[in-house]
């Protein structure tokens, strides 16, 4: 596959609720390259997940085409070409560390030899080395979200979809986290797709913002960024970044995202 | 960069002095129970024939100790036996009915309204049905009064999953039976087992009080009624010390079980009393 | 997530009309449930009388009478010039629900108190509890004739208790002890936030205790309520038995019991009344408890 096609190709999709009669989305058309990091961002209720549960083929859509790696999501999902991570980190309490990180890899029939180099592979990825056999409940927050995502790229899947994954945590675990996703990233060579509910992690994280207007959830704007690579703790104070959310603001404003202005007071 | 500072600090485990302070209210209070049934009870009254004094119920069980333990084990046969088929069923059920939402959903009220049944006054239909003498009627009792409330809890453990990890499995393309094995079973053990703790309190009250209606003199229910109705009430109250004590023991059992099983459990290792 | 869960919380904002449907498919599948353990008995039956099965225990008429028997007995009279045992059965039931109720009340207002104390004095908490909760794990129904015969010879005040006070005793120490453990859980339910914004307000004590403690505690309070219904009921059947009291549920067991083979049906429709029964105490907490406290509902995921 040329690093050229793209890794998913949204075409037209609704998706509604049929007994509230919600129309969570409403024909959205988006392609996302191999390799790049987008962020969806929008106000609540906008249909950010429900995008990306579309796109997961864990949510249906009522109409439109998804295509993940050339597949139907449908076959995309059976051949685990994604991983996902939730805000909650999900972690099963009677496995430990290790054992969590392999749930997946135990389904795909791994042995256990290959089980046990991927886990520690994995642990060396997220930094957490060490903590084998420690159990969720003695982890902070921030490590147990990056247990998640150690899990979720344990198989190595071309694309990681992300909902909010550091939206339960403080501000400098997120600004940390955010370092360590842009390294794995790079590290990995996958593509990241990422809901958010703050500006400024969008900006910072993302090769492209896609802004969403609220329900019924379109895709308003694309709003590339430019940053350079990699970006480092430096680009949060650079005058581009500050335009660029800037632009993202506006656009979120132009689509009734009030939610947004308490971000900007934090930045400032 | 993790730091081991990171990671949650585990509260340092209680000293010794600490736990024994902490169990010293209760062991007065028993100390003062004993003194309270030995000397003050019949001080304010309270007839022999209603609650005999500590040292004469203790001394019938010395003296009785054979007979009362060859019943004690006897009923706490029938109660094991219940225990075991009413549980069983009641676990193979609450899998049939998670794995089938709909039938689990519609019939969950109707689980709860039938645990609310009086099962020990059918007592006298299942001695109709395997003999009065017979331990299977009392068995039978145990059994259905173990089932209901085993049903009920392990079915809302099977089923109190969150979204996300249903979702979880679901992208890893994960059928029925693992999601079963990996993630539904072991977050309805906590369940599982407060509920068979339970059980194991109402199948030996099941075999005891099923003889009320009727039962082969070995047991110990039967033996409490003609004491009470020979007026040995110090009989009665040595049978009733040796159920609990039976039944104590049936409990403490599953709550070793229990805290091997939940091993991984916050709650139990977080070191709680 | 949130969005999902939106659509989701839209679905159960529904209409008036969908609201009668939802009544009506709730009565409709109640028919189902019963219409299905009727096929169920009826079924057995025959399968088990056509092939002859003796395992786990041999089917007739008499082991399992036909249901439209046990309904007809209803409308029977068991002696020549006596009342229907319908009617019969009711009274019956009556004089053991009275039984029941006042020893619940009287259980669950004691182990309120008693709960509303231990909760307040950590050091009654620590003696006590332990008992409190062991006690549960005792066969405390083994008592019950005991203390029912017991209390027949006592004379307290002068006058020996009537038969239904002395089993209403039962019930209530049978509704005394979950109330107690539950009261105290839920009285120190309360998120210490909670406390400390009452505090904030200059609250005292016995404020925070009745605006904040007890609406706290009140789903704890239900949950005890739950199991003592059933275990009153229970308990004052078995109080009737060694006492020879015949006005209730329990008399009437024994009686019917004695009869077995000649007339089955009748104790089969006692059993049904004292499950009716039960079933009733379970629904009167259950309904009261949706009127009291606003819990969300549960849902199996």
């Amino acid at each position: 596959m040329s690093h050229n096609a793209a890794v998913v190709t949204i075409r037209n999709v609704t998706k509604t609720f049929p007994r509230g009669r919600v129309t969570a989305l409403q024909e959205i058309d988006l392609e996302v390259a191999h390799g790049e990091f987008i962020s969806l961002i929008g106000p609540s209720g906008c249909g950010k997940s429900t995008l990306l549960r579309v796109i997961g083929d864990l949510v249906q859509p009522s109409s439109g085409d998804v295509l993940v790696n050339g597949k139907p999501a449908r076959q995309a999902r059976r051949d685990r070409d994604y991983g996902i991570v939730f805000q909650a980190a999900v972690l099963y309490d009677w496995r430990t560390i290790a054992k969590n990180i392999a749930l997946p890899l135990e389904l795909l029939g791994w042995n256990r030899s290959r089980r046990a180099k991927r886990v520690q592979e994995m642990l060396e990825l997220v930094e957490l080395t060490g903590f084998e056999s420690h159990h969720p409940w003695q982890l902070s927050g921030g490590m147990q979200q990056r247990v998640s995502i150690a899990r979720a790229l344990s198989f190595s899947p071309a694309l990681l979809l992300m909902d909010e994954p550091f939206g339960a945590l403080d501000e400098m675990t997120r600004e940390r986290l955010n370092m360590e996703l842009l390294r794995i990233w790079s590290e990995t060579g996958s593509t990241v797709i990422f809901v958010t509910h703050s500006i400024s992690e969008a900006v910072f994280l993302s090769t492209r913002v896609a802004v969403m207007s609220a329900r019924p959830g379109r895709i308003s704007a694309v709003v590339p960024v430019d940053l350079p690579q990699p970006r480092t703790a430096d680009t949060r104070e650079e005058p581009r970044f500050f335009e660029l959310v800037t632009e993202v603001r506006e656009r979120l404003h132009a689509v009734g995202a009030d939610k947004v202005v308490e971000e900007l007071e934090a930045l400032e | 960069m993790t730091t081991a500072a990171e990671a949650i600090s585990r509260p340092d485990r209680p000293s010794v002095g600490e736990r024994i302070l902490r169990w010293l209210p209760a062991v007065v209070v028993f100390a003062l129970g004993i003194a309270a049934w030995q000397w003050v009870l019949p001080w304010i009254g309270v007839e022999r024939f209603l609650l005999p004094p500590f040292s004469d119920v203790m001394t019938t069980l010395r003296d009785e100790r054979d007979l009362l333990l060859h019943a004690g084990w006897l009923t706490f046969k029938e109660a094991l036996g219940g225990f075991a088929i009413g549980s069983s069923l009641a676990v193979a059920f609450a899998l049939v009915l998670a794995r089938w939402r709909p039938l689990g959903n519609a019939l969950m009220p109707y689980l709860i309204a039938a645990n609310a049944i009086p099962i020990i006054a059918f007592a006298p239909i299942t001695n109709a049905w395997f003999g009065i003498l017979s331990p299977w009627s009392k068995i039978a009792i145990a059994a259905v009064l173990c089932f209901f409330p085993v049903l009920v809890n392990t079915l809302r453990g099977l089923t109190s999953v969150r979204p996300e990890s249903i979702e979880l499995m679901t992208s890893y393309a994960a059928g029925q039976v693992a999601l079963f094995r990996h993630v539904r079973i072991p977050s309805s053990l906590p369940f599982l087992f407060a509920a068979l703790k339970v059980a194991s309190v109402l199948a030996m009250i099941g075999a005891v009080v099923g003889d009320y209606f009727g039962g082969s003199t070995d047991s110990l229910g039967v033996k409490i009624l003609s004491s009470v109705s020979l007026a040995q009430y110090e009989t009665a109250w040595a049978a009733i010390v040796v159920a609990s004590l039976f039944g104590i023991g049936f409990y403490a059992a599953i709550a070793l079980v229990e805290r091997w099983a939940l091993r991984w459990h916050p709650a139990t290792r977080g070191a709680r009393e | 997530m949130s969005e999902i869960a939106a659509a989701s919380r839209v679905r159960r904002l529904q209409p008036r009309a969908s609201a009668t449907t939802a009544v009506l498919a709730k009565i409709a599948t109640a028919l189902l449930v019963l219409a299905g353990l009727w096929a169920l008995w009826e079924g057995y039956r025959w399968t088990w009388i056509h092939f002859d099965l003796h395992r786990p225990f041999v089917v007739d008429d008499t082991t399992m009478p036909r249901v439209h028997d046990i309904v007809g007995a209803l409308f029977d009279r068991t002696q020549p010039d006596g009342p229907l045992l319908i009617d019969f059965l009711f009274h019956s039931a009556l004089f053991t629900a009275k039984e029941a109720a006042a020893g619940f009340a009287i259980g669950a207002a004691i182990g309120f108190f008693l709960g509303a104390i231990v909760a307040r004095f950590v050091f009654l908490q620590r003696g006590l509890m332990p008992y409190i909760v062991a006690s549960q794990t005792i066969p405390i129904l083994a008592v019950a004739p005991m203390v029912v015969v017991g209390l027949g010879s006592l004379t307290v005040f002068g006058s020996t208790p009537t038969n239904w006070v002395r089993v209403a005793v039962i019930a209530a120490y049978l509704t005394f002890f979950p109330v107690t453990v539950n009261t105290v859980r839920g009285l120190q339910s309360a998120a210490p936030e909670a406390v400390e914004l009452m505090r904030s307000y200059a609250a005292g004590e016995w404020k925070i205790f009745w605006k904040l403690r007890v609406p706290s505690a009140l789903p704890f309070l239900f949950s005890a309520f739950r199991i003592a219904a059933t275990a009153c009921v229970v308990g004052a059947i078995i109080g009737e038995l060694p006492s020879s009291i015949q006005d209730g549920l329990g008399g009437a067991i024994l009686n019917f019991n004695q009869y077995y083979a000649l007339n089955p049906a009748a104790l089969w429709a006692t059993n049904l009344v004292a499950a009716a029964l039960g079933i009733c105490f379970f629904l009167v907490v259950v309904i009261a408890e949706r009127l009291i406290v606003r819990r969300p509902p549960e849902q199996l995921v």
